[in-house]
């Protein structure tokens, strides 16, 4: 693909041609000896849905941090819509106004009103009219069944409620790209169905979405991609069905054969 | 045993709840019995010791004579007007120099070394010197500078009691900031908030809620420190009634001057018991201990 027709900002350019939303090359990050992340290459395109998978440590959690800046790297390049991000020079702040992001303890701002964390960012980064921001706030709170709870604080609702709002929060500012970071893991499971179904929507309504996860059914159900994580490494990566139908590498194998069912 | 009665199947509490309830009573009565005899016998006791030993008539003549108490009361009174004014001035001064240097503390990068270390060593400074000494050098040593035109005593005062306090506070702040937990920063920063964005936002509203009852601590306590600026010649409660026992001869106007700054105080020290106990009670959830 080339470089030039991403920078000649203009959609002209046809799906297919069009650099990708967030692009990894040899990305790596280590804690002194423990390396994290070895050499991650990484792609994600527009209205694509990818589904990072691993067992605990693998670095899923490392490299979505390392996709929106939170988290520094020590070699590579991440390109986000083509343009390096890993460059010091960039502003952080900017770059992450850009990406929404959703934690495993959804991290409501629990002094501010459901409405209000949901128009935070509107108002003070991207600096929307207040009554602007709290309409369209509105609108999605709704759009989740959450209208009634604009004024309430997050501890009056549900861990699935919560992190409803979490998700609507980081999307409230039309960001690029989505990056979910195990975002069922802290909740009982009778609440993982109603975030999982507003993930759904939402991965149907185009949004590009990077996400950890460890719920394999949705991920082969929703996904278009899955990456399999291992040891800082991708093990192996391949579209959701065919990967969970006919895994090519042996420690995908294991790997699924102690998460899936039977 | 079935508690619901037949006919509207309403809940009524059952024969064992309601014995239950019963005993809980009788043990309520029996503790306020105890409580109150407890108090009249150790007030007894203690009133019997002071008002038998052998000084005690030469102490309620020189301290509790309740006609020089009158007649000294709206001098002091006055004074304690001065006091009052030095207070809310003090307590809006340290509140914003707290906040300052608490936060200079947390910017992190090495341009900022200098306010970071600024920061750090006037919190060393003012946390260890004697109030009293901050009060002489500020009072008496910043003047002789001759940079500011003459300004009465009590300005001076409370610039000295902004110095110390706002180092206590500065710290209690700090441990506020500190104990917020780091992933609300996380998600702050990853809306795109800047530095001063998530501080200013998410990080200080949090962190003056955890630290209220410290901070309205600290404030009952400058409450009666402001009686210190007498000692540079503000006619201050405290100085007021210096200049009473002088007069009468008698040392009452300090009792009524100490009544006057418990008075002051009493609202305050409620409050932050109330607030406390309801911070207590919104983390335990109705359970017991």
């Amino acid at each position: 693909m080339s470089r030039a027709a991403a920078e000649a900002q203009p959609p002209a350019v046809p799906e297919g041609e069009r650099e990708p939303v967030l692009a990894l090359t040899g990305v790596r990050r280590a804690y002194g000896e423990h390396v994290v992340l070895d050499g991650v290459d990484l792609e994600v395109r527009a209205h694509e849905v990818v589904a990072l998978i691993g067992a605990s440590g693998s670095g899923k959690s490392t490299l979505l941090r390392t996709a929106n800046l939170l988290e520094p790297i020590d070699d590579g390049v991440i390109r986000l819509a083509g343009r390096d991000i890993s460059d010091p020079r960039v502003d952080a702040d900017a770059v992450r106004a850009r990406i929404g992001a959703v934690f495993q303890h959804y991290n409501l701002f629990p002094h501010l009103s459901v409405l209000d964390n949901v128009t935070l960012a509107s108002r003070l980064v991207h600096r929307l009219p207040k009554a602007e921001a709290e309409r369209r706030g509105r609108e999605l709170l709704a759009s989740i069944g959450l209208a009634d709870f604009a004024g309430a604080y997050p501890d009056r609702l549900s861990g699935g409620q919560q992190q409803r709002v979490a998700i609507v929060r980081a999307i409230a500012t039309g960001p690029e790209l989505l990056l979910l970071d195990e975002v069922t893991s802290a909740l009982d499971p009778e609440l993982v169905g109603e975030v999982l179904a507003l993930v759904r929507s939402l991965a149907d309504g185009g949004t590009t979405i990077l996400m950890a996860t460890h719920e394999m059914a949705f991920a082969r159900d929703v996904a278009d991609r899955v990456v399999f994580l291992d040891g800082g490494r991708i093990v192996e990566q391949g579209p959701s069905r065919e990967f969970f139908a006919a895994p090519r590498e042996e420690r995908t194998r294991a790997f699924l054969a102690r998460v899936l069912p039977g | 045993m079935s508690a619901a009665s037949p006919d509207d199947g309403a809940w009524r509490p059952s024969e064992l709840e309601l014995s239950r309830r019963a005993f809980r009573r009788r043990q309520t009565w029996r503790s306020v019995l105890v409580s109150v005899l407890s108090t009249l016998v150790f007030a007894g006791l203690l009133a019997w010791a002071v008002l038998g030993s052998p000084g005690w008539a030469r102490v309620a003549e020189t301290f509790f004579d309740p006609g020089v108490a009158l007649a000294s009361l709206p001098r002091i009174a006055e004074g304690l007007l001065l006091n009052l004014q030095v207070l809310v001035f003090a307590a809006i001064g340290v509140l914003l120099v707290a906040i300052t240097l608490a936060t200079l503390r947390t910017l992190r990068g090495p341009v900022f070394f200098p306010l970071r270390a600024i920061a750090a060593g006037y919190t060393d400074l003012f946390r260890g010197v004697p109030l009293l000494i901050v009060l002489y050098l500020v009072g008496y040593g910043v003047p002789a500078l001759e940079f500011f035109p003459r300004l009465p005593a009590a300005v001076w005062g409370t610039i000295a009691i902004i110095l110390v306090y706002s180092a206590y506070v500065a710290e209690v702040f700090r441990a506020g900031i500190e104990a917020v937990h780091p992933s609300q920063r996380l998600a702050a920063r990853s809306l795109g908030l800047s530095h001063a964005q998530t501080m200013r936002r998410v990080v200080l509203p949090q962190a003056i809620r955890k630290v209220t009852p410290a901070l309205m601590n600290d404030f009952v306590a400058m409450q009666k420190d402001v009686g210190l600026i007498s000692v540079l010649g503000a006619v201050d409660a405290v100085r007021a009634a210096q200049i009473e026992t002088a007069h009468y001869f008698n040392f009452t106007p300090y009792v009524v001057a100490g009544l006057l700054f418990v008075l002051l105080a009493l609202p305050m020290v409620r409050l932050t018991d109330w607030v406390t106990a309801r911070m207590r009670r919104r983390e335990q959830i109705g359970s017991i201990v």
